[in-house]
């Protein structure tokens, strides 16, 4: 166990060292934030000072080393827009994009297994069919227009819900939270909804697939057999069956989640991460950005490794020494 | 008895309708970069923190400069100006405002990482005569000193030293400050609390030393990135106010009972300028460069037919301008303001005068992020050339991915919009985009396009502290670029601000900054 640990590790630090390469290669192309850190005043003279003060002039592999060599001693720099720690930045907003992922996860699977499970069990109804419709465009809309479109409706015409923010949070420790508040909890209804919307089909779809699969087994027919009540043998003995890959692919959905709220978070003008993120690029704010995608991939990596070590508790068939031979097959 | 209580009642009444505190919702179109006026070199934040922070002087609602922190000034020599400042000013801390905070922040500004350094060109030295009275002196005589400091705030410089702050923040160090999540102004207001993304409040200074014209208790400061998002916070009422109202919603909020749209022209005028060096950037001329024959560039002048651009591209919005400089802007002068017809036909009659009858290709750069609906307009632009028979090859991009390419000169035409901000005066455009590239000049010089004549009309304005003689100066020199037509102007940038029938009156000023210490709520 602890080598499949240590090997997950190197593996994780390989991942984010290679996004970070990529993303100074990326950098040169983004443009130059001096343009945008300097008024109009500012003299030639000036400009390529402060350009060299960032080390803007260096080649893109020197910029990189310089990096890499800071945040292996914990620095990561300091924004070039809002002159804070870029570490402090993003630990700031990355309670807001958690709380806003969890909401969806919760969504989806609250809505996407109770549907899931209809679409199988009535496959031919009308409302099954309809829904299956429906989810076609979940799919297929993009988040920005849904959020706009609740918003229109939510916020304009029914006024019932925030267009945008986080309402009033708590601050406990350096966690913000907007659970503890009503306009908190207010304002995470309709970004929730729209961060959820593709996870709800996804998960709906899943479920549908599974029960499917699962209600032609042998022991469904035998429960069948066995006179139990339909509600027992769907809900009891075929859903449980179905949900270990839903699990899996919730858990993994929560990385892609993560970044890809930052449409709905502008959206919403939600204060998380992906809106931090948006902000550093339209200023070429380099120590944001790199820092911004270590952190994205740490998380992916991570999930990944969370997800795997599971597998090994729930199947015993990936315990012990199957793991090692799966960690050495790496 | 019965008498009594209903004149408690109506006391009750009144005193709970003055007591009401008065909350001015602000949903803005982006944060603003930190608490620090002197973190980044950008005029909305700067306009943002003037209500915390203030200068020696400042604009009037119609860009008049007024006393501020000084109560008046002299100039002693050419070169030094003798500032009286004003007596009895509190910082927000409680502390007294005295010369050594003028002194104080001026060094602060100047300094060398100081992204803001370039915002006092002129500045040398500055000295304390007694607590109320400094003197800064400059390099030469420089007429536009009141105007540069108008950006220019003021710190406390106990506060400063308290906070380990006198030097600015430096990114290239990965120097922090206190100050740029911390504020002590002077200012209208001071700043409550501030949760970056979400919400600045903003509470009115009960001390403030000047008279307040505004009735505003708390402003509660949230920018909302996305436009339609703030357009629909703005209809329900999360908002009160917004200082950037998307043009293409103008109708819809207007149709609003509730909304009113503020819109106006705002300083900055948009022209078209060419390369001017020996050889074109991307073309099938490859010897010599057609834009240096004036009858080219009158061809393409008068190849635009600026009424469609305004109806289709402005949406009607914009002002036509034959000027380089807006009305407001000293150096402005009416006759400047007329546009060469358009004329397609006399268009191509001169490219062909000029050897090329059957056009050529050439590059255009437009950014899409940039000027008030800059990719329509330059579309429009590109097409239109393309009917004189020019073949224009239009790049377009952000800002971002832009700038360094035409910095770097790599193009043939490229969309240019200037503010004269925060000068407000026809020397900010004369010196760093006309002038021919110097030492301290001609900084936005990217095409070459200088000419001597204008250079020395420059020169001279920059030392003449006479405004009767330096003004004309200013003109002639706009004169010449005009004749030789160096430049194609387009039109001045159309701006919007909307708010809601809770907000009774505002002042928009042409340089588009909301000064909300001059705006009452019913």
């Amino acid at each position: 166990m602890p080598a499949f640990l240590f090997k997950r590790l190197l593996n994780a630090a390989g991942v984010m060292l290679a996004v970070a390469f990529l993303a100074f290669l990326i950098f040169r192309f983004v443009g130059d934030p001096v343009e945008l850190m300097l008024n109009e005043q500012a003299s030639q003279a000036q400009r390529d000072a402060l350009r060299v003060r960032l080390g803007l002039d260096k080649g893109f592999v020197m910029q990189f080393a310089t990096f890499v060599g800071n945040a292996l001693r914990g620095d990561f720099g300091i924004s070039f827009r809002n002159q804070q720690d870029v570490f402090t930045l993003i630990s700031e907003r990355f309670p807001a994009t958690f709380e806003l992922v969890l909401v969806a996860t919760f969504l989806s699977l609250a809505v996407g297994i109770p549907l899931g499970v209809y679409t199988a069990i009535r496959r031919d109804s009308l409302p099954a069919k309809a829904l299956q419709f429906v989810s076609v465009l979940g799919v297929s809309l993009p988040s920005f227009a849904v959020g706009i479109l609740l918003i229109l409706l939510f916020s304009v015409t029914l006024q019932w819900l925030p267009a945008f923010g986080r309402g009033e949070v708590v601050q406990l420790g350096w966690w913000s939270t907007g659970f503890l508040t009503p306009s908190g909890r207010r304002a995470l209804i309709l970004p929730g909804i729209t961060l959820s919307l593709f996870q709800i089909t996804l998960v709906m779809r899943l479920v549908r697939a599974e029960m499917l699969e699962t209600m032609r087994t042998d022991f469904i027919r035998f429960a069948r057999a066995r006179g139990l009540k339909p509600r027992a043998i769907h809900f009891r003995h075929a859903l449980r069956n179905c949900l270990m890959p839903v699990i899996t692919v919730t858990g993994l959905q929560i990385g892609n989640l993560i970044a890809f709220a930052l449409v709905t978070e502008t959206v919403f003008q939600w204060p998380g991460m992906g809106l931090l993120f948006v902000q550093a690029v339209t200023f070429v704010d380099i120590p944001v950005m790199a820092a911004y995608l270590i952190v994205v991939s740490f998380i992916f990596v991570s999930l990944n490794t969370l997800v795997d070590l599971a597998y090994a508790f729930v199947d015993p068939r990936l315990r012990d020494d199957a793991i090692s031979g799966a960690a050495n097959a790496r | 008895m019965k008498k009594h209580w209903l004149l408690a009642a109506v006391a009750a009444l009144a005193l709970g309708g003055t007591a009401e505190a008065k909350t001015l919702k602000w949903g803005a179109a982006r944060e603003i970069a930190s608490l620090d006026p002197y973190s980044f070199g950008e005029t909305f934040t700067l306009s943002v923190l003037n209500h915390v922070y203030e200068g020696l002087v400042r604009y009037t609602g119609d860009l008049k400069i007024e006393p501020a922190l000084a109560e008046s000034w002299e100039t002693v020599s050419p070169t030094v100006w003798r500032f009286k400042l004003r007596q009895g000013v509190k910082f927000h801390n409680g502390n007294p405002f005295t010369a050594d905070d003028v002194i104080a922040s001026l060094a602060r500004v100047t300094h060398e990482t100081s992204p803001l350094k370039g915002n006092l060109p002129a500045y040398k030295s500055s000295k304390k005569i007694d607590d109320y009275t400094v003197e800064i002196e400059v390099n030469g005589p420089y007429p536009l000193l009141l105007n540069d400091l108008t950006n220019i705030f003021i710190f406390d410089k106990e506060w400063m030293e308290a906070n380990n702050s006198l030097l600015p923040t430096d990114s290239g160090k990965g120097v922090k400050g206190y100050a740029t999540d911390n504020a002590n102004g002077t200012g209208p207001f001071f700043v409550e609390s501030r949760r970056a993304d979400s919400k600045t409040v903003f509470a009115k200074n009960p001390n403030w030393w000047d008279k307040p014209k505004h009735n505003i208790d708390t402003i509660e400061f949230t920018p909302i990135t996305s436009s339609s998002t703030r357009v629909a916070a703005l209809l329900s009422g999360e908002i009160d106010f917004t200082n950037v109202a998307p043009l293409q919603d103008l109708p819809r909020l207007s149709a609003s009972p509730d909304v009113k749209v503020l819109q106006t022209n705002e300083l900055r005028s948009v022209f078209f300028a060419f390369n001017l060096t020996d050889k074109l950037f991307e073309s099938d001329v490859k010897d010599k460069n057609p834009f240096k024959d004036i009858k080219v560039r009158e061809a393409l002048y008068r190849a635009i037919d600026i009424d469609a651009v305004q109806k289709r591209a402005m949406r009607g919005l914009s002002r036509n301008t034959g000027a380089l400089v807006a009305p407001a802007i000293p150096g402005y002068e009416p006759s400047q303001d007329e546009r060469l017809p358009f004329d397609l036909n006399g268009a191509k009659k001169l490219l062909a005068d000029a050897g090329y009858p059957n056009g050529f290709s050439f590059q255009m750069n437009c950014q899409s992020d940039s000027l008030v609906n800059e990719e329509e307009f330059c579309q429009a632009v590109a097409s239109m050339w393309s009917r004189a028979g020019l073949k224009p090859n239009l790049s377009m991009a952000p800002r971002s991915q832009q700038a360094p390419k035409r910095v770097k000169g790599d193009f043939d035409v490229i969309s240019f919009g200037w503010a004269n901000e925060p000068m407000i005066d026809a020397y900010s455009l004369l010196v760093q985009v006309m002038r021919s590239k110097s030492g301290t000049g001609g900084v936005f010089n990217w095409g070459n396009w200088g000419d001597p004549r204008i250079d020395a009309l420059i020169d001279k304005a920059g030392v003449e502290l006479d405004d009767s003689k330096r003004i004309p100066m200013m003109k002639e020199a706009l004169k010449i670029a005009k004749a030789e037509h160096l430049f194609i102007p387009m039109h001045q940038q159309p701006m919007a601000w909307a708010m809601r029938s809770t907000v009774a009156s505002t002042v928009q000023a042409s340089d588009n900054k909301p000064r909300l210490w001059l705006t009452t709520m019913k």
